[in-house]
């Protein structure tokens, strides 16, 4: 996992390794400071001599501003470090996404691949950073401190030296006793989202039942256990800065004792007040490195969550890949399901389509009607491969999809799809989704055919008017005729609108209709509706049930001999005779 | 000005906040910090009056003698012991205490928004309103937790440590002051620059997570239209973009901590260097080397807390930033309901007049307090009135223009028209959503804005279009619809709803768990739930919002038959997207841009040839 993730710092690993650099350069400045001063006390201030005071105050002096180079600089990269690895996370993701297929794309919803993308890569940029600063500085300010106590005093040393590990199975133990709890509190904090969330989206129903105090209870409950687990959580914590401070004051204490009487026994030649105070000093920083390890440590726990939820997208395989010698150029829009079964899971059991056969010449017009999930949709998203057959075969213009490059298929096939999307834009930038390079008056065109430049035409902006997102500021019927629009654009051999008219009334529909025989009559059509009366011209309609061809005929073949046919028809129709 | 005097009313009120529920805890906590405060000063002068006091003399001596020494290191271990127990004491504290406030902040907030106007939701965003129960809730636990206990100390050791100082020697102090007042300045510039950033990159953040959402949500889209490479285009640079904020966000936060411990440093060696050099040359008069140490180790001590402090500063703005956006919530105007008519259940007594009753099968009555004290009943019917309604959302654009219409008990009145037209709109007025500019709206004879509000809406029944359905089970969302309702009566409104069917053919029938805005049914099955937890609550009035998303025809044909019979008995207000299902209307009526342009039953509109008409044939769209 950790080297999936580590693969993404490329271009920073210069930064990060100069990062490091720096930072162990800032630490050894640091952990000069205190022998240098012993030295300075001792030699100079005690042993009067002002020549030594000078020389080893401006070396100080010196050092010190050393240290505040490299920290700055450390600063600097490990900055740049961290920010480049979540860029770069982030780009991978976001790229590998764009690879996947409508199977990988169903496995995750969109709220979790939008926290992946952001919250996710904030957290592991953070341990990055703390990884690069801390991680580093620690153990280098750890090892020196001792390397250096030792060469003060051994015996001594020894005494906090053995306090080292105590302190830190200390501290692995809390937060090993505490990290359970604050998995249960992020858990928790899942769940007072999701009732908030459903608060907000139906505060309408809350308000019109009545029912804000059920609410309150229900949020009430939540709050309480987040406390609950929180306080548990941070209680085991609280222990962290006693056990520190009794660890560092007991050093401190016996480092007192044993050094006073070491002093004055051998009458300062093992030991000076000058060295007591720098192995104090270095006690100190051991003691507080460790702790800023144990934080790191906690960090790094608290982000693999987030690692694992990174490392999933990143290593999802696309379900879909171009064939070894793919097709780049398609004859004409034929189409042909050869024994076609169809699962999303690729299960048997769960078939959403079963032994399918059908031929579509060049330039028809196919219907597809039936209930929701009768396998209308799925069909004919086999067709662009949108996803691959479970059995059988899909061919277009005599060549299996499998064996066609996936740009040049998806490009002759255009989906309108039933959720469809505008994105935040002008109509222009929408429709050139289609096709780039389309010039204007092709835009015009398009739109003329799919029944759009009516409604454009009032707009004050016309052809420029921005689109919100998800085209919240055009009517349904409005933006299924701009969606028709943008997949015209395209010139595709083969066009398929899946339920892309249901908000569309039955006259400007008929237009369309018409428009489509008129004006791109070599275009294979295929169109999936709930309304009877947007399929029954087509050359030949195909009516589904639950995965199966139930019928198959025109218009008028079918209300004589499909009763589903027969049954949906009359349902649709009855107001009408009446009126 | 303005907002220095903003930030203190925010401190003000978030210490209140803190201290206001836990006086005792608080106090205890205060004493603790000091004494452990205390506990690192007395600390950082003990080794200094070891070597002055008892090593330094003992040296001198032929044979010296422990005793002193030792009994002044068990008297320090044993301060030592305190200051331990006094970090546990007020550690354990503040944990309770930031806990139980930020308990407290999130159910206020909650609480205080269930009693928000629609109007609140309506203008502001879901995952801004989200963000304070998240985002912001988040920094207070941390400013809570650490940044004020730590503050405190701080400040606590500062002046301890400030006062030892002056009392030892003024000029090494003064030395001090100055080098102290450089590395204020250095955590105010570095400080503000990181935080400056921090909003910018917190800006980015926000436009990338906008762009990801948009273009993830059209994942098949771009998929469809081989988009994938304009898409990566542009995210590419909002990533850009993203990244250089945040290099220079964490290259300020960054190197803020070692820019302040090497100032630290600084002064360290320059005490010893300047002080050093003072003594030796006789001008300091009374430093000595003992002072000197002293200072040292002073200077040390005072360090951390200074360390402390800047690492808090973005902490505590950001906090404060958080707190503030909380506030705004809390201090959101919350609906007003000024009716004090209220529901009850009555019977008729055998003087045939009605009488308030416990008795379950009793029916519901309007009450009305009367200027002489005694109470007015009138029977809950469900007859509803509009006269001359004017509505606007705000002052300067009118949605509704004088509306006028009559609902009789049991009658079903429609509403047709374009998206915009104000047929939501109307309805929304009815359970007071909204309140009306001008005009009345009376219920049962009785002006809507007298009766209390959760009466109001406790007599009407909605079914919406967008269905809402909650987390837990099945039997859960229909109950609620009346949440006394028993198991048998909630599957009695499921049947009558026509949900019982498609409930039981799942594997845990009414036990299935919905979780998700219940994505695993389809929205037709949504609707047969959202009919029946209407039909539970059993209210004369009903408000019906068909849907407009595609049911395939059965199934629509199943949420059709269940309107039906909710309808049945009621007063109802169907909002209509589809002509054919309300033809037995008792009224229509066709709005446009917030007026009732036509009215009347299916027939007579049909004959009239006008508006209704062009759209029944299929000449208009309705959406």
């Amino acid at each position: 996992m950790i080297r999936t993730l580590m693969r993404s710092v490329r271009e920073y690993k210069a930064a990060s390794i100069l990062s490091v650099v720096f930072i162990a350069l800032e630490v050894i400045m640091e952990i000069f400071v205190p022998t240098l001063m012993a030295h300075l006390i001792d030699e100079g201030i005690n042993g009067q001599n002002t020549q030594t005071i000078v020389t080893l105050g401006s070396i100080l002096v010196v050092i010190v501003l050393l240290a505040v180079l490299f920290g700055v600089l450390a600063g600097e990269f490990s900055a740049r470090a961290s920010a480049g690895l979540a860029k770069n996370l982030r780009k991978d993701m976001f790229y590998k996404i764009q690879e996947y297929s409508f199977a990988n794309i169903d496995k995750f919803s969109t709220a979790s691949i939008v926290t992946r993308l952001t919250t996710d890569i904030t957290n592991v940029q953070l341990a990055y950073l703390f990884l690069l600063v801390i991680a580093v500085r620690s153990p280098i300010m750890l090892i020196f401190s001792l390397v250096m106590s030792f060469s003060i005093h051994v015996t001594l040393t020894l005494i906090f030296a053995a306090a080292v590990p105590v302190l830190g199975v200390g501290l692995f133990l809390l937060i090993r006793v505490a990290f359970p709890y604050f998995g249960k509190v992020f858990r928790t904090y899942d769940k007072l989202n999701s009732v908030v969330q459903e608060n907000l989206v139906g505060i309408r129903v809350v308000k019109s039942f009545v029912r804000e105090d059920f609410e309150e209870d229900k949020f009430s409950k939540v709050s309480q256990k987040i406390f609950k687990n929180f306080y548990k959580a941070e209680g085991i914590l609280a222990f962290i800065t006693p056990l520190m401070q009794f660890v560092m004051y007991a050093c401190i204490i016996l480092l007192c004792w044993f050094g006073g009487t070491t002093i004055i026994s051998s009458g300062s030649t093992e030991l000076t007040t000058g060295e007591l105070s720098s192995l104090i000093a270095y006690a100190v920083n051991i003691l507080t490195a460790l702790l800023m390890l144990a934080v790191v440590f906690f960090m790094i726990n608290l982000a693999l969550p987030s690692s694992r939820r990174i490392v999933e997208i990143l290593t999802e395989e696309s379900t879909l890949k171009n064939g070894p010698n793919p097709v780049y150029e398609m004859k004409n829009g034929e189409i042909r399901f050869e024994n076609v079964s169809f699962s999303y899971t690729g299960e048997q059991d769960k078939e959403f389509l079963k032994n399918i056969n059908l031929h579509i010449p060049s330039g028809s017009t196919l219907g597809i009607v039936g209930a929701t999930g009768s396998g209308r949709s799925s069909l004919a998203h086999l067709i662009p491969r949108l996803y691959d057959v479970t059995e059988g075969k899909v061919t277009v213009g005599g060549v299996d999809v499998k064996d066609y490059d996936l740009f040049t298929l998806r490009n002759e096939v255009a989906v309108v799809l039933q959720k469809n999307e505008l994105f935040s834009g002008t109509i222009k930038e929408n429709l050139r989704w289609g096709n780039k390079d389309a010039s204007d008056e092709e835009l015009i065109h398009a739109c003329e055919l799919a029944q759009a430049a009516p409604f454009i035409e009032t707009f004050p902006d016309k052809y420029d008017t921005y689109i919100e997102q998800g085209g919240t500021n055009v009517s349904g019927g409005q933006k299924q005729r701009l969606c028709i629009a943008r997949a015209l654009l395209k010139h595709p051999k083969i066009l398929i609108l899946d339920d892309s008219t249901s908000a569309v009334d039955t006259k400007t529909d008929a237009k369309i209709r018409k428009a489509f025989r008129e004006k791109i009559p070599h275009t294979t059509k295929i169109i999936i509706a709930q309304r009877i009366s947007s399929v029954e011209d087509a050359d030949c309609i195909i009516v589904m049930d639950a995965g199966k061809i139930n019928g198959c005929g025109t218009h008028e073949e079918l209300l004589q001999t499909n009763a589903i046919y027969k049954e949906i028809y009359e349902s649709q129709t009855k107001g009408e005779d009446n009126a | 000005m303005k907002k220095a005097k903003n930030t203190l009313r925010v401190w003000k009120r978030l210490l209140g906040y803190i201290i206001g529920h836990h006086k005792g805890l608080f106090t205890i906590v205060m004493i603790c910090i000091l004494a452990s405060a205390c506990v690192t000063v007395i600390g950082s002068l003990f080794l200094e009056m070891l070597i002055d006091d008892f090593i330094t003399p003992l040296l001198q001596q032929q044979s010296p003698s422990f005793d002193g020494l030792l009994s002044a290191i068990c008297i320090m271990g044993a301060i030592y012991l305190a200051g331990v127990l006094a970090s546990f004491v007020y550690t354990r504290l503040m944990a309770k205490i930031s806990q139980s406030t930020l308990k407290k902040i999130r159910d206020d907030m909650f609480i205080h928004m269930q009693k928000l106007p629609i109007g609140y939701f309506d203008t502001h965003t879901h995952g801004d309103v989200m963000s304070h129960y998240t985002n912001d809730t988040d920094t207070l636990r941390q400013f809570i937790g650490q940044s004020i206990p730590q503050l405190i100390s701080a400040i606590i050791t500062i002046i301890a440590i400030f006062v030892a100082m002056f009392i030892s020697n003024v000029p090494l102090t003064i030395l001090v002051l100055i080098i102290s007042a450089g590395m204020v300045v250095a955590t105010k510039l570095v400080g503000g620059a990181s935080s400056k950033y921090f909003i910018e990159q917190q800006e980015s953040l926000g436009k990338m997570t906008g762009y990801i959402e948009e273009m993830v949500n059209g994942q098949k889209v771009i998929k469809v239209f081989c988009h994938e490479d304009e898409t990566k285009e542009q995210f590419d640079k909002n990533n850009e973009e993203l990244c250089h904020d945040a290099t220079n966000a964490n290259r300020f936060a960054n190197i803020l901590m070692p820019v302040v411990m090497q100032l630290g440093n600084l002064q360290y060696v320059l005490i010893a260097f300047i002080g050093g050099l003072l003594a030796l040359s006789g001008i300091g008069g009374s430093i000595t080397v003992g002072v000197i140490i002293a200072f040292l180790n002073l200077s040390k001590t005072f360090n951390t807390p200074v360390a402390q402090i800047s690492e808090q500063i973005s902490m505590i703005a950001m906090a404060l930033a958080g707190a503030e956006r909380i506030f705004d919530l809390i201090d959101e105007k919350p609906e007003q309901d000024g009716g004090t008519v209220t529901l009850a259940r009555v019977k008729y007594n055998h003087e045939d007049k009605l009488e308030e009753s416990n008795d379950m099968a009793s029916n519901w009555a309007w009450k009305q307090s009367q200027p002489d004290g005694s109470f007015a009943y009138t029977p809950l019917k469900g007859d509803i009135l509009f006269q001359n309604v004017d509505f606007g959302y705000t002052k300067k654009k009118m949605v509704l223009h004088n509306i006028n219409l009559h609902a009789s008990p049991g009658q079903k009145i429609a509403f047709v028209g374009a998206t915009g037209a104000g047929k939501t709109t109307i309805t929304n007025l009815i359970n007071r959503f909204y309140d009306l500019n001008n005009g009345e709206i009376l219920y049962d004879g009785i002006a809507i804005q007298n009766i209390r509000k959760p009466d109001l809406r406790r007599s009407l029944g909605v079914v919406l279009q967008d269905v809402n359905l909650f987390t837990g089970t099945i039997m859960d969302n229909i109950r609620y619809g009346r949440l006394d309702a028993t198991d048998e009566e909630c599957i009695a409104a499921a049947k009558l709803a026509n949900a019982h069917h498609f409930i039981n053919s799942l594997p845990d029938g009414y036990q299935t768990m919905l979780t998700q805005n219940a994505s695993s049914l389809s929205q037709g099955q949504r609707q047969l739930i959202s009919i029946a937890r209407a039909a539970v609550a059993d209210p004369p009035v009903m408000v019906l919002d068909e849907a407009t998303s595609s049911i395939d025809t059965r199934t629509e044909k199943l949420v059709q038959q269940g309107m039906d019979n909710l309808m049945l008995g009621r007063t109802v207000f169907v909002i209509a997207h589809r002509l054919s299902t309300i033809r037995n209307s008792d009224a229509i009526m066709v709005l446009d841009q917030g007026r009732i342009i036509e009215r009347g039953t299916h027939e007579e509109l049909i004959q009239k040839h006008g508006v209704y008409y062009s759209l029944y044939t299929g000449a208009f769209e309705l959406e």
